[in-house]
């Protein structure tokens, strides 16, 4: 049984915004299973003395003490930025003309 | 289409309503949940932005432990237990308000669970169950531009300031309230209320839900009695505690109306509007839940110390409720005495003005008075009014010295209110201070048994309530300014006359 279905994926793009056509799910969808069922491999050592865990380190509490330290100037910030405006990040359109009703 | 709504009264009657508050507050702290840029209002766009809350390729969040500890903090002072293990989650979308794609929040593993908040209600305890207290990361600002009057919708592109991005925000969520019929409203405004003043007496957050750093959003449903609850809305933008009243309200006769005409209720996210008092629709809920949660693995899970715990659990201040039971026994008032005090939010004022020297009596005499009044009059907070408690200790002090008469006090008042200054400069200033110069107060009043021989006369023989006349005389020389008792006993003196 596949590990990821065509509907999923196409899910999954639809939630990242990702423009996927008929040909790429497809394609994605193959690739996508290969990696998954390649990672489910590790399920099968899973014994009863290890506990699931979302971390490879066992650290908890790496906490910060409330001090302020040095930010970036808004030059820095935006440097990066594909687009900028009045100092703040210019984006398109958020909401597609056919929703915006 | 217009349809007349129907009667609040009539739908209450019908339908009961189950309510459910999920309140965000912005911590009080210097820097931000998992970066060291500070968290001060009014700085220029992207002036408090480094690579963590820009979300750049390589940077590391770390939680800042004021942070965690101030949502303890909360979580103790609302009941609940401490997880002693927790992790972050990332909640994934894609809304350019987070650079990183998605929000540092917490799902399934909350840092504080199962609590309650008591409430009182028209002097009735309620007991609100409090489902999660959790840690999550502010968004940043979002201009629209091109739409009509900053509107997403219609806009053309957006620009975007980071400064409030990674704000320490904490999110508490009660369970569901059923049962609450027609107080539902106030039921939500006194939670919110008493939410506030918890949050306010640990220091944790300024509180200001004009300006933010406390939001409430409002879920509403109806159903009818013996039936499943209802499909809920969710009302957003509910931004001070008599909106919490009127957004529940309101909502409550838009799903009666929609029902009763045979509709159902789409469950969605909808708009409070403060000039109208209604709601709009806004975004459906129905394709939008799919945030694909997952452990943040940027971040190692927090594991609160006990010995921490309970170290926080022991310090917690007293809580506005067991304070205002203290206040009241030792103002020595009844109950509906204080509620009136409550609901002129006047306890501060009154606990101030005695801790600066006033007695209770008088205290609560002149805030639930004449300040009160000059309140309702002219539309401002009680706290807003221009006197201070320390003036109106002063002010008292005055009248206790004999110095002012009550009356006199009053004109001293209005001055203060005007921002004249301290009680006892306007009175020096305005020359309102009690004639109790002996000398001069004599004078007057020889003057006026002079000026009324007849009366006079009466008084010597034994109609002492003659004179009330000369007294009357003497006041109106003083220009109000000596105390009528001490006239009437200096007159019946100086006639000879027993008083
Ligand atoms: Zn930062």
């Amino acid at each position: 049984m596949a590990a990821i279905s065509r509907e999923e994926v196409a899910h999954l793009a639809r939630l990242s915004r990702l423009a996927v056509t008929e040909e790429e799910l497809a394609t994605l969808a193959g690739q996508l299973d290969v990696i998954l069922q390649a990672v489910a491999q590790v399920g099968e050592v899973t014994a009863a003395d290890i506990p699931p865990t979302s971390h490879s380190v066992p650290l908890t509490n790496v906490l910060r003490d409330d001090v302020v330290a040095s930010c970036l100037t808004p030059q820095e910030a935006l440097s990066g930025a594909p687009d900028a405006a009045e100092q703040r990040f210019r984006v398109p359109r958020i909401l597609d003309e056919d929703v915006a009703s | 289409m217009t349809t007349t709504l129907p009667a609040y009264d009539e739908v209450v009657a019908r339908y009961e309503p189950v309510i459910g508050l999920e309140t965000h507050v912005e911590l009080g702290t210097n820097t931000k949940m998992f970066c060291g840029c500070p968290t001060d209002f009014g700085g220029a766009p992207n002036t408090r932005v480094c690579p963590v809350c820009l979300g750049l390729p390589g940077s590391l969040p770390v939680a800042n432990r004021a942070a965690v500890e101030a949502t303890i903090r909360i979580g103790l002072a609302l009941n609940c237990s401490i997880a002693q293990w927790c992790r972050f989650a990332r909640k994934n979308y894609y809304y350019p308000d987070m650079p990183k794609n998605y929000q540092i929040s917490q799902y399934d593993e909350p840092l504080c669970v199962d609590g309650y908040l008591d409430v009182e209600v028209n002097g009735e305890p309620v007991r609100i169950s409090i489902e999660r207290v959790h840690m999550e990361e502010d968004t940043g600002k979002t201009l629209h531009v091109g739409g009509a009057t900053g509107r997403i919708h219609g806009a053309t592109e957006s620009l975007v300031d980071y400064n409030r991005a990674g704000i320490p925000l904490v999110e508490i969520v009660t369970k569901p309230i059923p049962g609450a019929g027609a107080m539902a409203p106030e039921v939500a405004r006194a939670y919110v209320t008493e939410l506030r003043d918890v949050l306010r007496s640990l220091g944790v957050s300024d509180v200001r839900m004009e300006e933010g750093s406390l939001r409430c959003d409002v879920n509403t449903s109806l159903n009818l009695p013996g039936e499943q609850w209802g499909t809920r809305t969710e009302t957003k933008n509910v931004n001070s505690l008599r909106s919490v009243e009127r957004a529940v309200r309101s909502e409550i006769i838009r799903q009666a109306s929609v029902l009763t005409a045979g509709g159902r209720i789409t469950q969605e996210t909808r708009h409070f509007h403060e000039d109208t008092g209604d709601t709009t629709s806004g975004r459906s809920k129905e394709t939008a839940t799919d945030y694909r949660y997952f452990p943040e693995p940027d971040l190692v899970p927090v594991a609160p110390d006990p010995t921490w715990v309970a170290e926080l659990k022991a310090a917690l201040p007293e809580l506005p409720r067991v304070h205002r039971r203290r206040l009241q026994q030792e103002w020595g008032l009844s109950d509906l005495d204080m509620q009136s005090i409550l609901n002129a939010g006047a306890v501060e004022l009154i606990e101030a003005t005695i801790a600066a020297g006033a007695t209770p009596t008088a205290a609560r005499k002149w805030w639930l008075g004449e300040l009160s009044r000059r309140a309702n009059e002219t539309g401002v907070e009680l706290a807003d009014i221009g006197a201070t408690p320390k003036q109106v200790a002063e002010l008292q002090g005055l009248v206790d010295a004999g110095k002012l008469t009550d009356k006199l006090a009053r004109t001293v008042l209005e001055h203060v209110v005007a921002g004249e200054g301290s009680p006892a400069k306007i009175m020096a200033d305005r020359k309102l201070e009690v004639v109790s110069d002996t000398g001069a107060l004599t004078a007057a009043v020889d003057e006026a048994i002079s000026a009324n021989p007849a009366i006079a006369d009466k008084v010597r023989g034994g109609k002492v309530a003659a004179a009330g006349a000369l007294v009357g005389a003497v006041m109106k020389t003083t220009r109000g300014q000596a105390d009528a008792k001490t006239v009437r006993e200096l007159i019946l003196e100086r006639l000879g006359v027993q008083g």
